[in-house]
């Protein structure tokens, strides 16, 4: 076990300067010279040639790197271009509105689609399992943008049940109050693809020999349901989980763009929009980095839960 | 055996016997239709058979759809403010440049005085948007750029993936190294995010830009797969055949091994469509995607936003239900042409 957790992790530092040189790449060589974004439209050449030093960017490209490299070990990004805010402080103030939004999403989706994939393995080539895969089929095929777009209408602007945007300091008031509306619409299309995924693990171990041999014992139904399929479908269905855990890193997007919900899912678009390269740069590799660690967790957990895995 | 329909020698391919179980399906069937039916509608508007003039202003501004119309007039009077010179005079104020443009207006009368009683309509099949365009013709249009987007980013991508998914299964060694360090590189970064960078750098829109960016991401998946099949064939009986009969590396892998990994090609083919279609209608609507004079299913949505507090939920519904009967079809056909090409299924 040890050996192989070192192995993995000397095999993530090639990933990792794969990472930091693709980001290095597509922003210091593709992106052109940041100088004119910063700058603005009536600049000198002093002007140009001032930022051009300040960022560094005057100096080869080794050096660049270099810089690069210390920002990311340091965890100092500098300084927004648009708000002037540091990078560091966005971040971690950013951080707590996206997970208000996203664990109790994750917690839901997890808990649901569980259930009904329990449910809809059960009940097989039924009529409740074929129309429940159409249903799931269509929900996922509808854009999440018309869901917000509809879902924000209807319940908030027509119904006034739900505030139509905004965010307030108070956890609670948040969990309570605005949350709810954004979390309901992600589930929309979130819960059908895991419902998918997670029918076809409980399937995978419902023809299983050790499922027969426990009904042949005699055992009722929900025993064999609960205590031998969902214990062995749990393996893949947290592992799954497990690998998802750095998207709460991300933010959701478009739910906190429509809802001016203050994550980072909503500071991206937003340093996007402004050609804001500092953020873009220091969300991408940080996300990869906890994407990287995840896996790795995946991997270790799946080898404790199930020890008929060998790794190699 | 039948000897009547089929020859003793006869044994079904994999295609005939994945046609046969796809033309079986009846839901397959349904929507392979409605797919090819929106592939039409976006190249009979590429080539301008129809919704050519989707952008003429036909109808009143906010024209509802015509299922709404309870009257029977459809035509409506607008009558456009023209303001006579003279009346300026009448305040007391002197128009230096009177005379000459007394003289341009009887040279070009058609120019200055603009038929007044122009007929606009005032209910369209599914309504008209801001500048009274016609909303059926916009959607039409909106599948054209949609469609082109996915179908174009999806191939590139899938060749990418299949040349460097055969490239590292095929050679293995360091090629295998070295592509699946560009993998996992590519892998470690989540899809939006990657996607969102490079529109970031880039920073101009256009439709070739789009397919650059969801082409250039997005063959992970195929590589995976196709790097899988191809380590399993690299050693199989035909192969080595070929080889001892002076097969090159290149016709090993393209000629003899390709043809036997199409069907997991077309099937990832088509994951990507769907994929890339919603990846370039949030690309769009957030404004990093096409420019602002093409239309997409992902523009439309972002002017209907505004509109739906207005109460006009035309534009929603028409880019909306297109986009979600598309991918409800394409997604649908992509279980069935997975099931279909499965070998492991007996007929």
């Amino acid at each position: 076990m040890w050996a192989f957790f070192i192995r993995r992790l000397l095999q993530m530092i090639p990933t990792l300067l794969g990472v930091i040189l693709l980001v290095f790449f597509l922003f210091n060589w593709v992106g052109g010279d940041p100088a004119y974004i910063l700058a603005g439209k009536m600049a000198s050449p002093e002007d140009i040639a001032n930022i051009r030093h300040q960022l560094g960017i005057d100096q080869p490209w080794y050096s660049q790197l270099w810089i690069f490299i210390q920002q990311i070990v340091s965890g100092n990004f500098g300084d927004s271009w648009a708000t002037h805010e540091s990078v560091s402080h966005i971040f971690a103030t950013r951080l707590g509105p996206s997970l208000v939004l996203l664990i109790p999403m994750m917690v839901i989706e997890t808990v649901s689609a569980v259930c009904f994939a329990l449910l809809v393995s059960v009940f097989r080539r039924s009529i409740l399992d074929q129309s429940l895969m159409v249903l799931s089929t269509v929900m996922m095929s509808i854009s999440l943008l018309v869901y917000i777009i509809v879902g924000q209408y209807i319940f908030a602007s027509w119904l006034g049940w739900f505030p139509v945007k905004g965010w307030g300091d108070s956890l609670w008031r948040n969990l309570t109050y605005y949350a709810p509306l954004p979390i309901f619409l992600g589930l929309m299309v979130s819960i059908a693809p895991s419902l998918r995924l997670y029918r076809t693990f409980i399937l995978d171990e419902i023809n299983q020999d050790y499922v027969r041999t426990a009904r042949a014992k005699g055992l009722t139904e929900s025993r064999v349901l609960f205590k031998h399929v969902l214990k062995n479908a749990a393996i893949p269905i947290l592992t799954n989980l497990l690998m998802s855990l750095p998207g709460l890193l991300t933010g959701a997007f478009l739910l906190e763009r429509f809802f001016a919900i203050p994550g980072i899912g909503r500071e991206i678009i937003l340093a996007v929009e402004r050609s804001d390269f500092p953020i873009i740069k220091a969300a991408t590799v940080y996300v990869a980095i906890a994407t990287m660690f995840a896996n790795l967790a995946a991997d270790l957990l799946y080898r404790y839960l199930d020890p008929r895995v060998s790794l190699k | 055996m039948n000897h009547t329909t089929t020859s003793p020698s006869f044994s079904p391919s994999l295609w005939n016997l994945a046609c046969a179980r796809l033309v079986r399906d009846k839901i397959g069937m349904l929507s392979l239709g409605i797919v090819l039916f929106f592939i039409l509608l976006s190249v009979g508007s590429f080539t301008g058979l129809i919704a050519q003039n989707w952008d003429e202003e036909i109808a009143v501004n906010y024209a509802p759809p015509s299922f709404l119309d309870t009257s029977k007039e459809h035509t409506d009077t607008v009558s456009r403010p023209v303001i006579a010179r003279q009346q300026i005079n009448l305040y007391g104020l002197h128009d230096p440049l009177s005379a000459v443009l007394n003289q341009i207006e009887l040279a070009h009368p058609q120019d200055t005085m603009p038929p007044n009683d122009e007929k606009k309509l005032t209910h369209l099949l599914l309504g008209a948007d801001k500048w009274g365009r016609s909303v059926a013709l916009k959607t039409i249009k909106g599948s054209e750029t949609s469609i082109m987007v996915g179908l174009i980013a999806a191939i590139v991508a899938t060749c990418i993936g299949t040349v460097l998914g055969a490239l590292a299964g095929y050679f293995g060694g360091w090629v295998d190294d070295l592509l699946n360090w560009f993998y996992n590189v590519f892998t470690a970064i989540p899809y939006l995010l990657l996607i969102f960078a490079i529109a970031a750098v880039l920073n101009q829109k256009g439709v070739t830009t789009i397919i650059l960016i969801l082409g250039l991401t997005g063959w992970t998946g195929v590589f995976r797969l196709i790097r899988a099949e191809y380590l399993k064939h690299r050693q199989r009986e035909y192969v080595l055949a070929a080889k001892a009969m002076g097969a090159s590396h290149y016709r090993r892998m393209f000629i003899h091994i390709l043809p036997n990994t199409f069907h997991v090609i077309l099937v990832q083919l088509s994951i990507n469509v769907v994929g890339f279609i919603k990846s370039e209608v949030i690309l769009s609507f957030l404004g990093f995607g096409v420019p602002v004079d093409v239309v997409s299913w992902g523009s439309m949505l972002n002017e209907a936003q505004n509109e739906l507090v207005l109460g006009i939920w035309w534009q929603l519904l028409g880019a909306g239900a297109a986009m979600a009967i598309l991918v409800t079809a394409f997604s649908v056909l992509t279980d069935t042409l997975r099931d279909a090409l499965d070998p492991k299924v007996v007929a």
